[in-house]
C-alpha cells in the first residue's frame, strides 16, 4: 500500500511537541513515541510542560499541556529550543506553541476542534488556519477526532463516545509513526501494556493507532516522511529516566554501596515529590520513608536516621530548604552524614513552582546561621542526578558530614535515554563505623586525612556517647563553653570540608584543553544547552570551550589552573550571577562576564551562540 | 555463649561529672525516679536513647550514662521519630519541656502522638520558660504575670492530656515531682506501653516559677485537691478517702460518700484501656479548684505502633518482590538493548 511518492527526508534531530487539553494524554503520547523511538535506537530527551493548574478549564490557553521529544542521530542533550513537528489537538494548544515552533515545520492540528466555539476559548479573533499566519509552514488539517470515533464505533464494541475520544491519541501516534517511518509493533505493545486488563480498549486503541497511520499514508497533504537513522554511539543497554528518579535512585545506591539503610524524611513539594513517590515505592528495597507533617521534621526525621546509622537523606526544592537550614545546623555541629536534595524552581516564595531556575546555590552555600560550611555539588543532566546523588551519599558518609545536591524542575522532570551503570564497577563507600566495645573511642576523635569523627551507633555496646547542639570538647565530645576549644572546632569543621576537593574529579575542560580565547563556565542542569551551543560554534571553527561545573563547594582544586588557561570567561547561569559572585569570592583574579536568565525556562542554544559569538569579537 | 547479665541497677545509668540544674530543680527528682525505673523495665544499657529539645529539661541526655542526642528547640519529637522508625529495637525517650513540646515544637508532637510512635515523652511542665528566665509559656495560666506579660497573660492555656487526646493519644499520665514513688511506677508503665507515651511531670521551677503546682501537690493540700486514678479502682480520694467522682451524664462532679445517699457502688471506676477517649478527656482536663486533678495513668490503649508497621511492611515488601537490589532495580521494567 507504500505510496512511493512520497520523499523520504533524512535528519540528524527532530523535536516534535504534543500539546493539547491537561486530560488528552499528552505526556503518554509523548512517552508512547518516545519508546518507540529508543526502541529505534535514536538517542533522546523529553520534556513535559503542564499547567500549574490541575485540569484548568477544557480549551483555554491556561488548560494547555505539552510534551516536547527531541529525537536525533546525534547525541541529544536538551528538549529542543523549537519544534519541527507540532501536534495541536485545539486551537489553544496552536496558540500557546506557535511561538515555539521553527519557520516551516509541519503542523498537525484536529480539524474537528478548529471551529468557532474553540477560537473563541482560546482567544483568537479570526480563525487561524485561514488567517495567513500559517503561511510557510506544513499544515495537516486531520479529521483526528472523528476518524478516531468512527473507527471505534465500527468495532461495535459498546463503548460510548467519551470514551471513543479517549482514543484520539493514539490516532495523533498512527500518524506520527508513518511519518517518522517507525514499527508499529512497538506502538501497539505500549498500548496492550497500558489496557492490559481492558482488552476491549486495547483492540479498540490499537484500531485508532492503525487508522492514523493508514490516514497518513493515504492523504496527499502530508508529501515527506522524516528519517532519523539510529544514533552513531548509542550502543548497550539503556532506560527512560526523569531526573527524580535517578536520584532517587542514586540514593538507593549509595545506601546499598555502604552496607547501609535508606531513609528518607521528606515533606511534598514541586518539583521534588517524585523523589518521595518514588522513594515511598521501594520497600522491598528496604528503603524507609517518612512523610512528615513539614520540611522541618523531614530533616529532622532524618537526622534522627542518621544517628541511628541509617543514611539519612529529604528532598525539598527551594522554600522547602529555608525551612530546613536550622536543622542543617545541628547535622554540621554533631558531624552527622545527611543528603539533602534541593530540586531548584524559580523563586522567591512561591515563585513560579513548575517552572526551573538556579537561584538557589548561594542559599545552598552560604544559607545558615553560624560559621556552617558543608559540600555543595549539583548533577547536570537527568540520567548524572544518579552519578551525583551517589556522590552525595559517599562524601556524606565517608566525610561525616551533610551535603546538598543541587538539581532542577528541568532535570528533575526531563527524561534521558540512560546509560545503565555497570554497579559492579561504582565506586565503593566505607562509612567510618566503630567496633563494639573499643576502648579508644571518643566522639570528636577526627581521622587523621579526613578529618571525619567516626560513628558509634545507638545500640552498640560500650560505646555510649552523647551528642548535639552545643559545642563540643574537641575529641572528648564533652560540653565546652571554652572559647579556644570553639575556635579549634570551627577551624576543624572548615577544614575537613575544604579537605573534600582532595576525594573529588579535577575539572575538565570541553574543548580545547590548552586554553584558547573563551572558556563558557557554567554549572549543573545547563550542562546540555551550554555543551550543544559551544559544540555547534566549535564545529563552526570558533576558538570557545566549556567548563561545566558539578563540585561547587568545595571547587575542583585545579580550577585557578583551568580558568588561568583562556582569556576571556563568561559564567552563563539561570539566575542573577550567583555563581559568578562565588567564582569572584574564590578566584578574584579573573574578570567573569556574565550571561543570566531568570524567566522559568532553560537557555536555547540560539540565544547562547549568539551571546558567545558577541563576547568572542569583544576586544 | 550466651552470658548471663545482670540486673541493671540505677548506677549503670548514673553520669559520674555533676548534674548542673539549680539547687531545689524539679528536674533532679524526674532524674533519680527514670534512672531507678528504667532496671525494672528489662532494657539494656546500650539500647536505650535520650532525645531532647531546648530547655532545662533538655540537658536531661547529658546526665544520662546512655546514647544520647541534645537536639534543637522543638524538634527532639522529629529527631525521635526519625530514630525510632530507623531503628524500632531501640528504646527511646523524649525529654522535654512545655514550651518545647507545645509551642516551638507543638506541631511534631501532635503529628507523633497521631502516628503512635512507640517513644516515651517526659514534659517537664513548669509552667514557664526557665532558661531563658522567665517568660510565660503555653500552659502559663491565663492573667499570670511574667518578664512577657507584665499585664498578665491574654492566652488561654494548653492543658497537655487535651492535645494528647486530641491528637488520638494511646497512652497519657500524669504525675509530680514531689512523688517519687508515682513517678518510677508511672514511668515503668509508659515504658512497656507499645506507643507514643506522653507523661506531664508537674515539675518545679525553683527560681522562675516557684511553687506554682504547690496549690495541688502541696503536702497539707494534695489529698483533697489530687485524685490518683488506678485502672480498675473506684475514683475515691480526700483525705478521709470519702470523696469520689461521678458522670451526671455530660460532667464529671464530686461527691461525698455518705452523704444525699451516696454510696460507694455510685462512684466511677477507672478504665485507662477502653479506646474510646471521652471519659480520659473529661480526666485530663479537671482541674483545681473546680475538680481533684488527676494523676496517674489516665489513658493506655492499644493500637498498632507506626514504626511496627513501617517494619511490617517492608519484610511483606521484600518478601514479595523479584527486585533484590540496586543491580535488579536498574535492570528492571523497560529497558532498551541497542545493538
Amino acid at each position: 500500500m507504500g505510496n512511493n511518492q512520497k520523499k523520504v527526508l533524512e535528519l540528524e534531530e527532530v523535536v516534535v511537541k504534543f500539546a493539547g487539553d491537561s486530560g488528552d494524554g499528552m505526556q503518554l503520547t509523548g512517552t508512547q513515541f518516545s519508546d518507540a523511538s529508543a526502541s529505534f535506537g535514536n538517542d533522546l530527551l523529553t520534556f513535559p510542560d503542564y499547567p500549574s493548574e490541575i485540569r484548568a478549564p477544557q480549551g483555554t490557553i491556561a488548560g494547555v499541556s505539552g510534551f516536547q521529544v527531541h529525537i536525533g542521530r546525534k547525541e541529544i542533550q536538551t528538549p529542543g529550543d523549537l519544534a519541527d513537528v507540532l501536534v495541536a489537538l485545539n486551537p489553544a494548544a496552536l496558540k500557546a506553541n506557535m511561538k515555539w515552533v521553527k519557520p516551516g515545520a509541519t503542523i498537525i492540528v484536529d480539524i474537528d476542534n478548529f471551529d468557532n466555539k474553540h477560537y473563541k476559548k482560546a482567544g483568537y479573533i479570526e480563525d487561524p488556519l485561514n488567517d495567513g499566519s500559517l503561511k510557510g509552514f506544513t499544515l495537516i488539517k486531520a479529521p483526528i477526532t472523528s476518524l478516531s470515533r468512527s473507527t471505534v464505533n465500527a468495532l461495535e464494541l459498546g463503548i460510548d463516545h467519551k470514551t471513543a475520544d479517549k482514543t484520539r491519541n493514539q490516532f495523533v501516534m498512527g500518524l506520527l509513526f508513518w511519518l517518522f517511518n517507525r514499527d508499529m509493533t512497538i506502538g501497539e505493545e505500549f498500548i496492550d501494556k497500558k489496557f492490559e486488563k481492558k482488552p476491549d480498549l486495547a483492540k479498540a486503541n490499537k484500531a485508532v493507532l492503525h487508522a492514523g497511520y493508514n490516514y497518513a499514508e493515504t492523504i496527499e497533504a502530508i508529501a515527506t516522511q522524516f528519517q532519523v537513522n539510529p544514533a552513531k554511539d548509542k550502543k548497550g543497554r539503556f532506560r527512560q529516566i526523569t531526573g527524580n528518579v535517578a536520584t532517587a535512585w542514586g540514593l538507593i545506591a549509595g545506601a546499598e554501596k555502604a552496607g547501609l539503610k535508606l531513609f528518607l524524611g521528606s515533606y511534598p513539594i514541586t518539583p521534588a515529590t517524585e523523589i518521595l513517590q518514588e522513594l515511598s515505592n521501594k520497600k522491598h528495597l528496604g528503603v524507609k520513608t517518612f512523610q512528615a507533617e513539614d520540611e522541618i521534621a523531614g530533616i529532622c526525621t532524618a537526622i534522627g536516621a542518621s544517628f541511628g546509622g541509617y543514611l539519612g537523606a529529604t528532598s525539598t526544592s527551594g522554600p522547602g530548604l529555608s525551612l530546613k537550614t536550622e536543622a542543617m545546623g545541628l547535622a554540621i555541629i554533631t558531624e552527622l552524614p545527611l543528603v539533602i536534595v534541593d530540586v531548584q524552581r524559580g523563586g522567591p516564595s512561591t515563585g513560579i513552582p513548575t517552572k526551573t531556575e538556579q537561584s538557589d546555590l548561594m542559599q545552598a552555600i552560604h544559607g545558615r546561621h553560624g560559621e556552617s560550611p558543608l559540600p555543595v555539588i549539583a548533577a547536570s543532566s537527568p540520567g548524572n542526578c544518579f552519578d551525583y546523588a551517589y556522590m552525595a551519599c559517599k562524601i556524606a558518609v565517608e566525610h561525616m558530614t551533610p551535603i546538598i545536591l543541587l538539581t532542577d524542575g528541568y532535570l528533575a522532570n526531563g527524561t534521558e535515554l540512560w546509560s545503565i551503570p555497570d554497579y559492579d564497577k561504582i565506586q565503593p563507600i566505607k562509612p567510618p563505623l566503630v567496633k563494639d566495645n573499643d576502648p579508644d573511642y571518643k566522639p570528636y576523635k577526627r581521622d587523621k586525612e579526613k578529618l571525619n569523627r567516626s560513628w558509634a551507633l545507638p545500640g552498640q555496646p560500650g560505646l555510649q556517647h552523647r551528642i548535639g547542639g552545643l559545642e563540643k570538647s574537641d575529641i572528648s565530645g564533652e560540653v565546652s563553653h571554652d572559647p579556644y576549644n570553639h575556635q579549634v572546632m570551627t577551624n576543624y569543621r572548615a577544614d575537613k570540608i575544604k579537605r573534600i576537593e582532595n576525594y573529588i574529579p579535577e575539572q575538565k575542560i570541553i574543548g580545547n584543553q590548552n586554553g584558547g580565547e573563551l572558556l563558557v563556565i557554567g554549572w549543573g542542569g545547563t550542562y546540555g544547552a551550554l555543551n550543544s551551543a559551544v559544540k555547534e560554534l566549535r564545529e563552526e571553527g570558533y576558538d570557545i570551550s566549556l567548563a561545566q561545573f558539578n563540585y561547587i563547594f568545595p571547587l575542583p582544586k585545579n580550577t585557578k589552573e583551568v580558568f588561568g588557561k583562556f582569556k576571556k570567561h563568561l559564567v552563563c547561569e539561570l539566575n542573577t550571577g550567583q555563581f559568578a559572585e562565588y567564582l569572584r569570592s574564590q578566584h578574584q583574579e579573573f574578570q567573569y562576564k556574565q550571561f543570566n536568565k531568570v524567566q522559568g525556562l532553560p537557555f536555547f542554544i540560539s540565544e547562547l551562540k549568539e551571546k558567545f559569538l558577541q563576547v568572542l569579537k569583544e576586544k | 555463649m550466651e552470658e548471663v547479665k545482670e540486673k541493671l541497677t540505677r548506677a549503670d545509668f548514673q553520669i559520674d561529672g555533676p548534674v548542673k540544674w539549680c539547687a531545689g530543680c524539679g528536674g533532679y527528682p524526674i532524674l533519680a525516679a527514670v534512672q531507678k525505673a528504667l532496671p525494672e523495665t528489662g532494657v539494656t544499657k546500650e539500647n536505650v536513647v535520650f532525645v531532647s529539645g531546648i530547655g532545662c529539661s533538655s540537658r536531661f541526655p547529658y546526665y544520662m550514662k546512655t546514647y544520647g542526642f541534645h537536639t534543637m528547640h522543638g524538634r527532639a519529637t522529629a529527631i525521635a521519630s526519625g530514630l525510632k522508625a530507623a531503628r524500632p529495637d531501640l528504646n527511646v525517650w523524649i525529654t522535654t519541656g512545655d514550651g518545647d513540646s507545645m509551642a516551638i515544637g507543638g506541631n511534631h508532637f501532635i503529628h507523633m502522638i497521631r502516628r503512635n510512635i512507640d517513644v516515651n515523652v517526659l514534659i517537664f511542665n513548669n509552667k514557664i520558660y526557665g532558661l531563658t528566665k522567665g517568660q510565660y509559656s503555653p500552659t502559663t495560666p491565663f492573667g499570670a504575670v511574667t518578664k512577657t506579660s507584665p499585664y498578665g497573660t491574654i492566652e488561654r492555656p494548653f492543658e497537655p492530656g487535651e492535645l494528647v487526646m486530641g491528637a488520638q493519644g494511646t497512652f497519657f499520665a500524669r504525675v509530680a515531682d514531689k512523688e517519687p514513688k508515682g513517678m518510677e511506677e508511672v514511668f515503668i508503665d509508659a515504658a512497656k506501653h507499645k506507643g507514643t507515651s506522653i507523661i506531664e511531670v508537674l515539675q518545679n521551677c525553683v527560681i522562675f516559677n516557684d511553687a506554682t503546682h504547690e496549690c495541688i501537690v502541696g503536702k497539707d493540700v494534695r489529698d483533697d485537691r489530687i485524685i490518683l486514678l488506678e485502672h480498675g479502682k473506684k475514683m475515691i480520694f480526700g483525705k478521709e478517702r470519702n470523696k469520689g467522682l461521678v458522670f451526671d451524664g455530660s460532667n464529671i462532679k464530686v461527691v461525698t460518700i455518705g452523704e444525699n445517699g451516696i454510696t460507694e457502688d455510685d462512684i466511677l471506676v477507672h478504665d485507662m484501656t477502653t479506646q474510646n477517649p471521652n471519659m480520659h478527656y473529661i480526666l485530663a482536663r479537671m482541674s483545681y479548684p473546680e475538680l481533684p486533678v488527676a494523676v496517674g495513668v489516665i489513658r493506655s490503649v492499644k493500637q498498632p505502633t507506626y514504626d511496627e508497621m513501617l517494619e511490617q511492611q517492608i519484610i511483606d515488601a521484600e518478601a514479595n518482590s523479584k527486585v533484590k537490589n540496586v543491580k535488579d532495580l536498574l535492570n528492571s521494567g523497560k529497558v532498551f538493548d541497542i545493538k
